[in-house]
């Protein structure tokens, strides 16, 4: 048995054979060239059937992983009939008289050699998209297969890495789960593995030996072991820990239209954090509650000009449509900061997460904040809508922004355009400073949503973005928890509602602790919801929530 | 001939995904298109030669058209880069 170590980038365990991916390697022989026409032919024929290759390609990861993975084969297709590509090969054949072969393989060292050397890493990379449609090319030229798997059984497929082109067309019913040398958690693999829901382990280095070809390996996505030849008990621990998984994943399923209410009745809302309009499928398939954050901003971020108010509003209307009832909370627009779109054309700053973000140039530009919000009123007719504001400090902002929404009801009234008189109006707390003054923030609106990332960066003062930070940038500490307790008090105590839309939501550690609290709604990503649910249904608070709440008041390290 | 010249506002400047929009858009007209930046200047159909200008955001290029149909094909490519760089 040898145990050798990666890194585990998508979860599950995998038993069966170590396959490794074959490459059309085919080595090419130098020829000298009589009949240049017929060679040229023949140069012609394989780059006609290699566009072709591509196109299907193109079809098929349109279908798979939509436009943007399609378009890299596109761009393939452009490439293989390159002007001074094919001006290149075609010196080659009918000057130097040499095969074709010869001329795509030479052809391609020279361009991908000239992208290496740009000063550019994006465009060095594109250096692998030439040799990529050159050995496609030759491939085809050498009438090699282009790298299935030659096995009747479903195998574990090793590689040192795979190229987008690769994983789309392997045959996905063959495979068990991938171990690479190479890659990163953000490699093709590593996502198409995470679509497929197999495992995938990456970055085995040198210790993925051909030579372990063959035999029965087992690989734990979540560890990132790679075990080969493993011994009875090695396996029978494994096939344990996968069945404790599927299992796991079973019971979740059952959760399906449960309530999340504890063992002693206390119920709590689990919402859904969303993207996108695509997104609303995800929160159905794991039965979200709602949607506690659609974040508005990728309609700025996908468009190069602002969004009109019509492409706005049936981005929105197709969610609560979709949602059909359950409640909807958009966001207004929060770019700045970590999110800068040019047609904004906002000025540079020392401190952009202190500067010019969300609501602040939402009310710094009446006419782009009225634009969303007649969007977000006209779509509130076919729904059950919540609007929310972003990177609130004072109440001022409140009412200005409240005023504006009064202002396009008014209009739409006027012109006799539908929308809902429910719409509720809530603000994220994500500042020190809306924590704070939450008792007067309370009595200007309908709820309040905390955004941990944002309040744990301002509040611990650290930034977000900076991974050297480590232990100081810590979303538990008791000062961070402490503000939401605050929030609560205050929110309850005005008869409104708290919810929690950051990344602390979705954290099993902290769930008794937000329920102690009494926060009313978790808003987290999809595939965490049931996860969640479960924690939510396994606990008993009768005895716990006075506990945690002394705790918090006394220090950090008793919090349970 | 029909000649502009524009600033690159794409953040990622004139990469492999909008250097393949700016072929296949030149390859609708039958006029000669070219970009040209510190001198060197590239017909748009010429995807890899495109992409090796190695053109950034906020950088300028000078674009030109020149054949029978630059009157149709000029605005258009003038607002195809409006529109996609």
């Amino acid at each position: 048995m040898i145990t050798i170590q990666g890194k585990g980038v998508s979860t599950g365990i995998g038993m069966g054979p170590l396959y490794f991916y074959r490459r059309a390697s085919a080595e090419i022989k130098l020829r000298v060239i009589e009949d240049v026409e017929a060679e040229w032919q023949r140069f012609k024929d394989a780059q006609a059937t290699a566009i072709e290759q591509l196109g299907e390609l193109a079809e098929k990861a349109r279908e798979e992983a939509g436009d943007d993975a399609a378009f890299l084969f596109e761009t393939h297709q452009m490439m293989a009939e390159d002007m001074d590509y094919e001006e290149s090969i075609e010196g080659i054949i009918k000057e130097e008289k040499l095969n074709a072969e010869i001329a795509v393989s030479r052809t391609s060292d020279q361009f991908a050699e000239m992208f290496a050397t740009m000063d550019d890493s994006y465009m060095q990379a594109r250096a692998a998209d030439v040799k990529d449609v050159s050995s496609r090319i030759i491939a085809i030229l050498c009438g090699a297969q282009q790298g299935g798997i030659a096995s009747d059984v479903p195998v574990l497929l090793a590689a040192d890495d795979l190229a987008p082109s690769e994983t789309i067309q392997l045959d996905k019913s063959k495979i068990l789960g991938f171990v690479t040398s190479y890659g990163s958690g953000s490699s093709h693999t590593a996502i198409l593995a995470r679509t497929m829901g197999i495992p995938a382990i990456v970055g085995m280095g040198d210790s993925l030996k051909m030579e372990y070809e063959g035999r029965q390996v087992i690989v734990d996505g979540s560890t990132g072991a790679v075990v080969i030849d493993p011994d009875e008990e090695t396996r029978a621990r494994m096939i344990a820990k996968r069945e404790e998984q599927l299992a796991f994943q079973k019971m979740l399923e059952t959760l399906k239209g449960q309530e999340n209410v504890t063992k002693d009745g206390k119920k709590i809302r689990v919402y859904c954090n969303i993207g996108s309009p695509e997104d609303v499928h995800a929160v159905l398939t794991n039965d979200g509650d709602g949607i506690g954050l659609f974040r508005s901003e990728f309609l700025y971020l996908n468009s190069k000009t602002y969004p009109t108010e019509d492409e706005q509003f049936e981005a929105y209307k197709a969610v609560l449509s979709d949602m059909d009832g359950r409640e909807v909370i958009i966001r207004t627009c929060d770019i700045g900061a970590d999110k800068q779109i040019d047609y904004f054309e906002l000025p540079k700053e020392e401190n952009p997460a202190m500067g010019m973000r969300a609501l602040r140039i939402s009310l710094s530009r009446m006419d782009f904040f009225r634009t969303q919000l007649r969007a977000l009123y006209r779509a509130s007719a076919y729904g059950k809508l919540g609007i929310m504001f972003p990177m609130v400090t004072s109440v001022w902002e409140v009412r200005e922004a409240k005023k504006l929404c009064e202002s396009v009801k008014a209009e739409l009234r006027a012109e006799g355009v539908p929308y809902s008189e429910h719409v509720e109006i809530g603000i994220m707390i994500e500042t020190p400073a809306a924590a704070v003054m939450s008792d007067r923030l309370a009595r200007e609106v309908d709820f309040f949503s905390c955004g941990t990332n944002d309040l744990t960066q301002y509040t611990l003062a650290c930034d977000r973005q900076n991974n050297d930070l480590g232990r100081f940038y810590d979303p538990h500490h008791p000062a961070v928890l402490r503000l939401i307790k605050m929030v609560v008090d205050n929110a309850h105590k005005n008869g409104i509602w708290v919810g929690i839309c950051g990344e602390l939501g979705a954290d099993l550690d902290l769930t008794e602790t937000f329920l102690a609290i009494g926060v009313d709604e978790l808003s987290v990503s999809p595939r965490a919801v049931l996860p969640l649910r479960n924690a939510i249904r396994n606990t008993d608070m009768s005895e716990k929530t006075e506990k945690i709440l002394d705790a918090l008041m006394d220090d950090h390290t008793h919090l349970v | 001939m029909y000649q502009f010249s524009y600033t690159i506002k794409d953040p990622v400047g004139i990469h492999a995904r909008p250097a393949g929009l700016l072929s296949k858009e030149g390859k609708k007209y039958k006029s000669a298109i070219t970009v040209e930046k510190n001198g060197t200047e590239v017909n748009v159909l010429k995807l890899m030669a495109l992409m090796k200008l190695g053109v950034k955001c906020g950088e300028t290029v000078n674009v030109k058209i020149e054949g029978e149909d630059e009157a149709v094909a000029g605005p258009a490519m003038e607002a195809f880069f409006n529109a996609n760089l």
